[in-house]
């Protein structure tokens, strides 16, 4: 057995029972780390020596009795997190030279439970992507490979260099971000389980704002509990993030064994959209199948608004994009293209520095805000939102938790799907309704397609009832027995 | 509802973006499919519901008008493309 065997439970224990070290942890992953990430690209600024300190410092308080459930662990940190003195870009060239002089709530949650961050995690500029191709520092490539076949396939995003390090094994777990199915859509590409918690529950401060009315972090790993271990860190209230719920945060580990008995689980019937893979709806069913045999009650439900949720997130998120993206002028922070006047320097500052597709969306977000289209469309996306809202409170009337499948394809290739922006924003199809009503996802992985590629199942829960999506989630997990590994990993 | 070229340059005006005459007709055909595929919105029926801003279902929280913070000119200024001693430097804004 390996040290990149061990999931983070597993190194949890080992390190308290001081039979490995955090620094003998931290020197292998660098080592991996270094050995790997030059192909695969998951990693945008790495860290090895700061790692090491912190892994020191790990095996100093494992040492005085004082270590918790993460301390020692080597993680990956989504370049959209601030870190102090760590180089943060979210992966746009315009904070190619930012160094933020704070560090994130949720960082410092992670740090203060005395994990070790190895490096900044690739990501799509400013979080918007469903590939990880839009990067401004290169795309990242899967570990996962098609049967008999090389060829390189996306990771998923936005946070695919998160999934991807995880995935082959140059991190124990990382952190990720949510706005569409950010998390939940790279966890199920690469093979890991991933959950978006409910609006609220993870703090916003520090995070490099996308869309602030959907924007969660959240946590992937290798499996279920090992996410449950990573959020009941980086939960909690927080008095710099006005949105951030004043509520206890519980233990998400005890939630895994509750088991599923007497559980409803609701079935939408409008996921099962026409043209869907059959090999998709085949494992959904087979998740269905699990969560009976294991004494759920099973209810078919009605969410006659999802097939709108796309249509609304690509109104509402470009246009708190438009207006959070706005800070970008070349003058406080970040990079700087000299112009004849200000308003030329502004605008050439914003046109080197973004790509095409943040670009694009900001230029959507600023119509439907503009004089003349406000009511239209963003209003009105406004509205449809509240309507969504409401079917899932509807339907949780009658079910405990709802389950669906996470994407409507495995990975695909790099440079598939680029024919327009439209045929990308449909990955997002199943995953975009829970952030537009701000309820707990999750994706577990559940089984393999013809392929060889991974495919997810997402799990539904209420406003802050996250322990039921670990219950059922952990449910799914032991029916899979999901233990397929990727061909490109950390041996 | 569909963008011209005038109104894809106005956008980008707005937007504080420059946009070469070249990247005009890519953007225009972009942005047209994007507004396209929203435009089925239009079939929904909101009449009497109320526009959801946010995901918090709660109220939002005041907290007490204190300064809880200050004195960190340096840190703040320290990512500055252009600095003039505690000043943020720009072009020259009035002639």
């Amino acid at each position: 057995m390996s040290i990149f065997d061990l999931t983070i439970a597993e190194a949890g224990k080992k390190l308290a029972a001081k039979e490995i070290s955090a620094v003998e942890l931290t020197t292998a992953y660098n080592d991996a780390v270094a050995a790997l990430n030059p192909r695969l690209n998951a990693y945008i600024t790495v860290t090895p020596e700061l790692a090491l300190t912190q892994a020191k410092a790990a095996d100093a308080r494992i040492a005085a009795g004082q270590a918790g459930p993460l301390t020692g662990i080597p993680l990956a940190m989504k370049d959209l997190f601030c870190t102090e003195g760590v180089r943060t870009t979210a992966a746009s060239k315009i904070l190619e030279p930012f160094i933020p002089p704070y560090e994130s709530t949720v960082s410092a949650q992670l740090l203060a439970a005395g994990a070790v961050i190895l490096g900044k995690a690739n990501l799509d500029e400013f979080a918007m992507g469903s590939s990880n191709i839009t990067s401004g520092y290169g795309p990242v490539e899967n570990p996962w490979k098609r049967n008999g076949s090389d060829a390189k396939l996306v990771p998923g995003g936005s946070s695919g260099g998160s999934a991807a390090a995880v995935s082959a094994r140059l991190a124990l777990g990382a952190t990720g971000t949510d706005t569409g199915g950010s998390i939940r859509q790279p966890a199920a590409f690469t093979g890991l389980a991933g959950i978006k918690p409910t609006y609220g529950r993870c703090s916003r401060y520090g995070i490099v704002a996308f869309a602030s009315s959907l924007d969660q972090a959240g946590p992937m790993a290798r499996n279920v509990e090992d996410c449950a271990i990573l959020l009941n860190a980086m939960a909690g209230f927080d008095a710099k993030d006005s949105t951030s719920a004043e509520r206890a945060v519980p233990d998400f580990t005890k939630a895994l064994t509750k088991g599923v008995k007497g559980l409803r689980i609701g079935i939408p019937a409008e996921y099962r959209l026409e043209g869907t893979n059959p090999e998709i709806l085949a494992l959904w069913d087979k998740g269905i199948e699990w969560l009976q045999a294991q004494g759920a009650e099973i209810v078919e439900i009605s969410l006659p608004h999802t097939k709108y949720g796309l249509a609304v997130y690509y109104i509402v998120a470009p246009a708190e994009a438009s207006s959070n993206l706005a800070r970008y002028d070349g003058v406080r922070f970040g990079a700087r293209v000299d112009g004849v006047d200000l308003i030329d320097m502004y605008e050439r500052t914003r046109a080197a520095g973004f790509g095409p597709e943040v670009k694009r969306r900001i230029m959507i977000g600023t119509y439907v805000l503009s004089h003349g289209y406000y009511d239209a469309y963003y209003l009105k996306a406004q509205k449809v939102r509240n309507l969504i809202l409401r079917d899932f409170t509807n339907a949780f009337d009658k079910v405990d938790a709802i389950l669906t499948p996470t994407a409507p394809s495995a990975a695909f290739g790099l440079g598939e799907k680029m024919d327009d922006p439209v045929t990308m924003y449909l990955n997002d199809v199943f995953t975009v309704p829970a952030s537009l009503a701000g309820v707990p996802a999750m994706s577990v992985p559940a089984g393999l397609n013809a392929e060889g590629l991974p495919l997810g199942l997402q799990v539904i829960g209420k406003h802050f009832d996250e322990e039921t999506v670990f219950a059922v989630s952990a449910a799914i997990e032991r029916a899979a027995g999901f233990s397929a590994l990727p061909d490109v990993r950390a041996k | 509802m569909s963008l011209d070229a005038a109104t894809v340059r106005r956008i980008a005006k707005l937007a504080r973006i420059r946009v070469d005459d070249a990247e005009v007709e890519t953007l225009r055909t972009e942005l047209n499919a994007i507004l396209g595929y929203v435009e089925q919105l239009g079939e929904v029926d909101v009449e009497g519901v109320e526009p959801l801003s946010g995901g918090a279902q709660m109220a939002l929280r005041q907290r007490a008008d204190v300064v809880t913070d200050g004195e960190i000119a340096e840190k703040i200024l320290a990512n500055a493309p252009d600095r003039n001693e505690n000043f943020f430097a720009v072009p020259k804004v009035v002639e």
